[in-house]
């Protein structure tokens, strides 16, 4: 096992990410994972402080819409994509947690 | 017979576009079975739009550059009302409402959508062995993988289910998938094919591309394809590039790089195989023999590009991947609450390659990691656009290697991510820096089986790129690649 | 504009407020596609592909959104810099994309401030762009979240452009954050970027609380208070939390930092359940979105068409009219209503500026009062002032002149109305006296309760048997002579 990330982070990432993992799952990630971030070592180790991250490969500014309305879709075809539709809404079991 | 010849004999009338369907699908009947290059055969659709076609030439209207050719579509294209899974569980049963703009323009253009082609789940991977609905085969050798993630598409075309296909690139998934079912593919500048309606997978590496059995049909779909689209912020302001027109100018004085550390060169990537470097050499004395410049170009942080693309792509595609939530569309697995279910529903929705980098993106962004990995990735990017900007001082065109190897066996690379992910070292370069790059079939390696060659130019340099492919396609088929 | 006194912390302690107020923009689209932005629709009729992250679909940004940022940004005396969209990570169901696309590290609007009508000044960190979300309807439990046996998600909502304006901790009493609220709010009706109606959640506070020993630095542990839907519930949930975190340091315990719910009916705030998942909001920068880039020009052309703010008209109402009789109050009101300008008008031509305010707050509080020319007006006030007409005859010429935009002379002449003259008066006032021993009696002798009602009594007979025709203040002279001699 390598200490590039542990258990704990694995369980905490797939957390965040709402995956479930079971125990075996966990080591298999672990390991899988542990062995991609030893080959970004090359990265981590960079001297790049003076350099600017680049997020985008095209230098594009300034893209906008007009502000005119187009048609909306029917939204009984959006619904019958719907695992569970009510009242024209979608339907979700209890939301528990606030919103951030 | 090829696209182009296809749209012209539909065109004139001498051929029919409901005939030319027929036999297509005649060859999938036969043969998909064993390839599995397509997850949905869209019979019906294609009639209608072949029925179409026929029609318009028989009113004396024509139906474009297109014209009755059968093309498949990677199926993370929308598709309105048809089945669109990215080979995924997750999106069972979902019916985009909307088309992609790709796929609305093939129709302009006279295509004929043929079906939807398999690929690793959400285009994650490079052999399409990670499909839900199983992996597709190579058509030179079915105990072979096709390549990936566009494996469906390499192969359809390889297979003559269809002259075109459409595929999506975001590490290399048209161009090594093309080299390895030896077939012709391109990756276009990014920006130059609208992305709407592609399902996404990294936003800012992802771009569609054709695949073709020659340059010139690859050159014909590109042109149908590509060009503005309002619908998308980030495709470029001009019409899409004029290709056929230019493709027989040649090489004579067109200055051409090997790019050292991605062609077998000292204080390069490793693990490119003997024939693979042996047949990337003899197309560049090819080149040169008809008129270029050859000289070696080095692009240093190529070499960090793999590692980049590790970070970046698993952290955008773990963002864009959480939508499948179990609320809107797709598969749902209920329980009692609702962040339950979204857990449940992405936890048995989502295959393990899937899983894994959405759990390697999730990682390389969440706090106290983001400046040693993904804020590192970033600027490891404007490295490789500073090193290709110097490199495209000295030449026009760098060539490549399309992929470290010929297409390797099922289960083979499947045990180690990283080895799985190797074989996209030629290729991720150019979608971190959003430049073009074609892969041309040249001969085979050792095993028999396809090589291809990549050539690489700066932005918008379709035109030369494709020139370039042009003529080594005539070396091969006149038997100089071997 | 609500006004009340302030509560008082107790000895020792004072209040730390930030505020994050959410505003919803006024464009005919939202933010990422072309689906109406539209108020009570049908559930799920405003949506399409973009709004819904449906898979594929991807979004181009509302260029007037980005204008009525920067104009609002720009009000806030903002720099307006370069900017990139952001994506902020979270499951919710009422978010399609389960991302928000909002601001991060390089907001389109920062470092601005508002300056309210005392003078106090209110550090404004930040304005930048967001999307807001769907919104979910909770079904069973009393429609209370946490008790809910299902919920339904409308999506109309999703992708409405919003700008947060987030304060510096900087707002010391309640009657500062309600006058900085009231502040955003005036200023968003002035540049017309916003309805910023709180009831329909166009606008939304939520409100950073923590408090301190008076004369420290410290910025203790803050609660974060949400579910506020007026100015003055506000107001309340801030008294309470206050009061809550002192109560806590007084017996020697430490608030958590937690978001609270406020409950306007109970009048307290619940600590919201607490969230499974830490705030890891991986930010990054949105890929599908490519860097808003204002020039110079740009953000030029946006100065030179803004209008004149509430705070420059107050304060050029405020150069005109003595502090001493006109209060802080009554000039934000006149802004408010927009009288200003015609008060401005009128006073510059020679009209008596105490005058023109007292009519415009008493006489034209609700009418439409466009058809009076500031010419018109001054006039009115003119002979006012020199008694061609009382004050009750000046309130009826008004209301006519609200109704046909005449002249005030004319209406006055059609109307019969000349002052009564003082002579004429002082025997009508006699008179009354004597035919009313009893009222005379109290108000001579009366408390001051009695000799305030029986002068309106006296005034309103005088007011009555004259037809409104006698200056209500000669009347009261008059009074005051008589019970004095």
């Amino acid at each position: 096992m390598s200490d590039r990330i542990t258990r704990d982070e694995v369980i905490h990432v797939a957390r965040l990410a709402r995956l479930e993992l079971a125990p075996d799952e966990v080591d298999a990630f672990t390991e899988q994972l542990a062995r991609v971030l030893e080959h970004a070592a090359d990265v981590e180790s960079l001297e790049v402080d003076d350099v600017a991250p680049t997020s985008h490969p095209l230098p594009l500014a300034n893209v906008y819409r007009a502000d005119e309305v187009t048609p909306s879709i029917d939204r009984d075809e959006v619904l019958a994509q719907a695992p569970f539709a009510e009242d024209h809404m979608f339907r979700v079991p209890p939301v528990l947690g606030e919103e951030p | 017979m090829t696209a182009i010849e296809l749209s012209a004999a539909v065109r004139s009338g001498e051929r029919r576009a409901v005939d030319i369907l027929d036999e297509h699908l005649a060859r999938i009947e036969e043969r998909d079975g064993e390839i599995h290059a397509f997850n949905l055969v869209t019979a019906d659709l294609a009639r209608s739009q072949a029925e179409a076609v026929d029609s318009a030439v028989a009113e004396g209207r024509d139906p474009g550059p297109l014209a009755g050719v059968p093309v498949a579509v990677k199926d993370n294209t929308c598709t309105r009302g048809i089945p669109t899974t990215c080979s995924s569980r997750i999106l069972d049963g979902w019916l985009p409402p909307y088309n992609a703009t790709v796929v609305d323009r093939l129709a302009a253009a006279g295509a004929v959508t043929i079906g939807k082609t398999n690929l690793d789940e959400f285009a994650m991977g490079s052999s399409t062995e990670n499909s839900a609905f199983g992996p597709t085969r190579n058509p030179h050798d079915t105990s072979k993988v096709p390549g990936g993630s566009s494996g469906g598409s390499a192969a359809a075309v390889a297979a003559e289910f269809a002259p075109l296909a459409i595929g999506s690139d975001t590490g290399g998934s048209i161009r090594q998938p093309a080299a390895l079912c030896g077939v012709v593919g391109a990756k276009p500048t990014y920006g130059v094919v609208s992305r709407y309606g592609l399902i996404a997978f990294a936003s800012s590496l992802d771009q569609i591309g054709p695949f073709a059995t020659t340059v010139a049909d690859a050159a014909v779909l590109l042109e149908s394809i590509g060009g503005h689209d309002p619908r998308d912020s980030t495709s470029i302001e001009a019409p899409a590039p004029s290709l056929l027109d230019v493709l027989e100018r040649g090489v004579d004085g067109l200055r051409v790089g090997v790019l050292t550390e991605l062609a077998g060169g000292p204080g390069g990537v490793e693990g490119i195989s003997p024939d693979v470097i042996a047949r990337t050499a003899q197309a560049v004395a090819a080149l040169e023999a008809a008129g270029a410049e050859v000289s070696e170009v080095s692009v240093p942080s190529a070499t960090l590009g793999l590692t980049a693309y590790y970070l970046i792509a698993p952290a955008e595609a773990s963002s864009n991947l959480s939508r499948y939530d179990g609320v809107r569309y797709g598969l749902r697995v209920d329980a009692s609450t609702t962040g339950e279910m979204n857990t449940a529903s992405r936890s048995a929705g989502f295959g393990d390659e899937v899983k894994r980098r959405i759990m390697l993106g999730t990682y390389a962004l969440s706090a106290g990691y983001y400046d040693a990995f993904y804020g590192k990735a970033l600027k490891v990017r404007t490295l490789i656009l500073r090193d290709f900007a110097v490199a495209y001082e000295k030449v026009d065109v760098l060539v490549t290697p399309t992929s470290p190897t010929t297409a390797f066996g099922f289960g083979d690379k499947t045990a180690d991510p990283m080895s799985m992910y190797v074989n996209d070292v030629c290729t991720i370069p150019s979608n971190l820096s959003g430049h073009p790059a074609i892969s041309v079939p040249f001969g085979v390696g050792d095993d028999g089986l396809p090589i291809g060659v990549q050539i690489l130019g700066p932005a918008q340099s379709e035109p030369i790129i494709f020139s370039v492919a042009a003529v080594l396609e005539d070396v091969a088929s006149k038997g100089g690649a071997r | 504009m609500t006004w009340s006194i302030e509560p008082t912390l107790p000895e020792g302690w004072e209040l730390v407020v930030g505020l994050e107020v959410h505003v919803e923009l006024a464009t005919a689209t939202k933010l990422f596609c072309g689906c109406a932005n539209r108020f009570g629709s049908e559930p799920n009729t405003n949506i399409c592909p973009v709004c819904l992250g449906l898979p594929g679909s991807l979004p181009v940004i509302n260029g007037t959104a980005v204008k009525y940022a920067m104009l609002l940004g720009r009000a806030l005396q903002c720099e307006v810099r370069p900017s990139v969209m952001a994506r902020k990570n979270y499951f919710y169901p009422d978010m399609p994309k389960d991302y928000q696309t909002t601001q991060y590290d390089q907001p389109t609007n920062s470092d601005g401030e508002l300056m309210l009508a005392d003078g106090f000044t209110v550090g404004v960190e930040r304005a930048h762009i967001e999307e807001d979300t769907g919104k979910s309807t909770h079904v069973g439990g009393g429609g209370r979240i946490n008790d809910a046996v299902h919920s339904l998600v409308d999506y109309n909502r999703a992708g409405v452009p919003l700008v947060e304006i987030v304060s510096h901790p900087c707002l010391d009493t309640i009657e500062h954050a309600k006058a900085y609220v009231s502040g955003l709010r005036d200023i968003l009706l002035a540049i017309g970027v916003s309805d910023a109606r709180m009831e329909e959640g166009s606008m939304r506070v939520d409100a950073n609380v923590s408090v301190r020993p008076v004369g420290s630095e410290e910025l203790r542990t803050r609660c974060e208070l949400k579910n506020i839907n007026s100015i003055r519930s506000m107001g309340r949930a801030i008294e309470y939390e206050a009061l809550r975190q002192i109560d806590l340091y007084s017996n020697g315990e430490s608030p958590r930092q937690e978001t609270r719910h406020w409950d306007e009916a109970a009048g307290r705030s619940t600590p919201g359940r607490s969230k499974e998942d830490a705030d890891d909001y991986r930010y990054f920068q949105e890929p599908d979105l490519v860097p808003l880039v204002p020039s110079a020009a740009e953000v030029a052309a946006i100065d030179d068409a803004m209008p004149a703010l509430p705070s420059a008209r107050r304060s050029a109402l405020r150069q005109l009219v003595p502090a001493v009789s006109v209060s802080v109050e009554v000039i934000a009101t006149l802004v408010d209503r927009g009288q200003d300008e015609l008060a401005i008008a009128a006073i510059g031509k020679g009209a008596d500026p105490e005058k023109v305010v007292t009519r415009l707050q008493h006489d034209l509080a609700v009418d439409d009062f466009s058809k009076i020319t500031a010419g018109a007006f001054a006039d009115l006030i003119r002979m006012e002032t020199s008694g061609e007409l009382t004050a009750t005859q000046a309130k009826q010429v008004l209301s006519e002149m609200v109704e046909t935009g005449g002249e005030p002379r004319p209406i006055a002449e059609s109307r019969g109305f000349e002052a009564m003259p003082t002579d004429d008066l002082a025997g009508l006032v006699d008179q009354l006296i004597a035919d009313h021993p009893e009222e005379w009696s109290r108000f001579v002798g009366g408390d001051d309760g009695d000799r305030k009602k029986m002068q309106g009594f006296f005034t309103g007979q005088i007011m009555s048997s004259t037809k409104g025709q006698a200056d209500g203040r000669a009347v009261a002279d008059l009074l005051a002579q008589r019970s004095a001699g």
